[in-house]
């Protein structure tokens, strides 16, 4: 078998057909105006063009998912005794996200690192993230707002991904990155791709030189934005804007934080984890209502902290943004993390 | 039950006993209900879990009895939140969750045969209790032990019978502070720092543990240092709103440090280091 495949375009939908039969396949289809990462359907609208709204960081990591369901129960010889029960469920179904972007399969390698590579790895995203393959495609242009090679990434990073993709004229060229990739790769659909692989390459150079770089290099930077901690007047007028309500981080490909709250109805109930964000007051106020990020600048300073010094210190220096834009598009105020990042350099 | 370790699952145990220590603290012993893992059990002094109620949520306490004693865990839950309230309606014989060990320990081997100094204010004396009771379980491996306790008033002194005991034993200093005069109360009166440095305890070979509100230990801090008590002489504990437990949910974070998984006990040398967000 060839080694890269190729697939014209009009082959793509019988590839998710197919792949459907195994998988619950993950593509990016339009809803209304936006892009969206929904289960694939024969005749769904793929929409291959821009980036998705939201990052695919939910198939693998849900907005809300059930921890685990208790249950009382009234013990039959002795009514006033009741036994508990919890109830795990840790089985997951194999999973295809196709047509992430790099600066998304990325995401869930800054989440490797928290969830996975430690003495207490979480089971629900472990679970999930070994039965997912993530087949990316490469941009073939940068959207407003990117700036993953400021980050040391780019349009066509295969770090996270299981296959790649590259749009060339009337097709796709594939390349599998890992042996997950190679077992989607052998379906009957691809041709060779070994007389493309050229003209990838190309394509990829030259998107890469069209991302725009706020900033050239991040050496010492967080050791810089360390130094500016106490300096509120700085962080007051990089947050004047911020209306605190994190879509930024909800938008996020690598925010992983959550919140885990109980809900009950009768006898029994379901430990719920949720996505939560360090840009809400209430993230981190205690019970004896002292808050240690009481204002809105103290709370944006520990996003931009934490993705480009906190991160980056604990992990042999990767930065844990992926230079998506995603939160500079769509801050509803025009806050723009990159334009942060490189004042604080600057300061 | 999957073969997987879940932790995010609590153990559940029963509470086999429940203390009123002040109006508003309760100690809950409690033993897992699976006898396996219960005998099993090992844990650090200063090492925390997390309560469970069902339907109510979790919340962090230190395990207060010390490794050495392992026929129940006890936590002490002061009345603040709502799980707090939830935990503080329990009765004797109710099922709760424990996820514990978590976090990090007192690095007690460091302390062999130094004076150890403690010094605690109100519920603060809780994660003390612990290495307290360890230490004088295997007291021939340190030195002096003097501990400063103080509370607001004798009501708000917790664990009362013990403070008797240390006060009557030999080889223990006990010194009992509450803020203000009270009716009957014949013993010290001064906040805590201030009784610190009216006892003035020398710093030589001597390693200071100190627990209790913020206010105390800035000023307890404060004491030390004009007693020339060296940074890395000096040992307390943190505490953050706390989820996970186990370093993920990046709710804890201090820059780089998860207070639930790097901490809670920190040398004044560590936390110097750290960004000032307390
Ligand atoms: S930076 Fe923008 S998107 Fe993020 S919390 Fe502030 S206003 Fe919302
Ligand atoms: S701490 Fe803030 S910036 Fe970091 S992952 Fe959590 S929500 Fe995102
Ligand atoms: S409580 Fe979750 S990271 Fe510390």
């Amino acid at each position: 078998m060839a080694d890269t495949g190729f697939l014209p375009k009009e082959n793509l939908p019988a590839l998710l057909e197919a792949l459907s039969k195994k998988f619950a396949v993950f593509a990016p289809v339009l809803d209304g105006e936006v892009v969206l990462f929904k289960r694939f359907a024969p005749g769904a609208t793929l929409c291959l063009t821009r980036p998705a709204n939201l990052p695919p960081k939910g198939i693998i990591f849900p907005q809300s998912e059930t921890l685990f369901n208790f249950n009382f129960k009234k013990d039959p010889e002795d009514p006033k005794k009741t036994s508990l029960e919890l109830k795990e469920n840790l089985d997951f179904v194999p999973t295809i996200i196709f047509g992430s972007r790099p600066c998304d399969a990325q995401g869930f390698r800054i989440y490797d690192r928290v969830y996975l590579e430690t003495d207490t790895a979480d089971p629900y995203y472990k679970g999930r993230r070994e039965k997912t393959t993530i087949i990316t495609l490469a941009c073939n242009a940068p959207s407003p707002g990117c700036f993953c090679t400021s980050v040391g990434r780019g349009p066509a990073e295969s770090d996270g991904s299981d296959l790649m993709m590259t749009e060339l004229g009337k097709g796709y060229f594939f390349e599998p990155m890992t042996e997950k990739g190679k077992e989607i790769f052998k379906d009957s659909l691809f041709e060779d791709g070994s007389a493309y692989k050229e003209q990838a390459q190309k394509a990829h150079e030259r998107v890469s030189a069209l991302v725009k770089k706020p900033f050239a290099i991040l050496e010492g930077t967080p050791e810089k934005l360390l130094s500016l901690f106490e300096n509120s007047q700085f962080w007051e007028g990089e947050t004047a804007k911020c209306i605190s309500c994190g879509a930024c981080t909800y938008l996020c490909p690598t925010c992983y934080c959550f919140n885990i709250t109980d809900e009950q109805v009768g006898n029994s109930g379901e430990r719920i984890r949720s996505w939560d964000a360090c840009m809400f007051f209430h993230f981190t106020l205690e019970a004896s209502s002292h808050n240690p990020r009481q204002n809105k600048h103290q709370r944006l300073k520990n996003r931009v902290g934490h993705k480009f010094s906190y991160y980056p210190k604990k992990y042999q220096g990767v930065i844990a943004c992926c230079g998506c834009g995603r939160c500079i598009r769509y801050c509803p105020m025009s806050v723009d993390i990159s334009e942060i990042v490189a004042h604080a350099q600057g300061a | 039950m999957s073969s997987i370790h879940n932790p995010y699952l609590p153990e559940i145990g029963t509470v086999i006993k429940i203390i009123d220590e002040t109006p508003n603290i309760k100690s809950f012993q409690v033993v897992l209900n699976n006898p396996e893992k219960m005998k099993n059990f090992t844990f650090e002094p200063g090492q925390v879990g997390q309560l469970s109620l069902f339907g109510v949520g979790e919340s962090t306490f230190v395990i207060n009895s010390p490794p050495t004693r392992m026929d129940y865990l006890q936590f002490s839950v002061m009345k603040a939140g709502e799980v707090t309230s939830a935990l503080h309606e329990l009765a004797e014989g109710d099922q709760i969750g424990v996820r514990a060990p978590l976090g990090n320990w007192f690095p007690y081997a460091q302390m062999k045969g130094k004076q150890i100094l403690f010094i605690g204010g109100g519920i603060g004396l809780a994660p003390l209790r612990t290495l307290i009771l360890f230490m004088l379980d295997q007291r021939a491996d340190y030195g002096d032990i003097t501990i400063i306790y103080g509370a607001r008033t004798p009501n708000d002194l917790c664990y009362k019978d013990e403070l008797k005991e240390w006060e009557e034993r030999s080889d223990v200093n006990m010194i009992l502070t509450v803020d203000n005069e009270f009716p009957g109360w014949d013993k010290r009166v001064g906040l805590v720092p201030n009784v610190l440095k009216e006892v003035a305890p020398s710093p030589e070979n001597t390693v200071a543990i100190t627990c209790g509100p913020p206010i105390m230990i800035k000023f307890t801090l404060q004491a030390l240092s004009e007693l020339k008590f060296k940074d890395d002489q000096i040992i307390t504990t943190l505490e953050k709103r706390m989820k996970c437990g186990i370093g993920i949910c990046g709710r804890c974070n201090i820059g780089t440090m998860y207070v639930c998984k790097d901490g809670p006990v920190f040398s004044l040398t560590q936390l110097n280091e750290l960004p000032a967000e307390l």
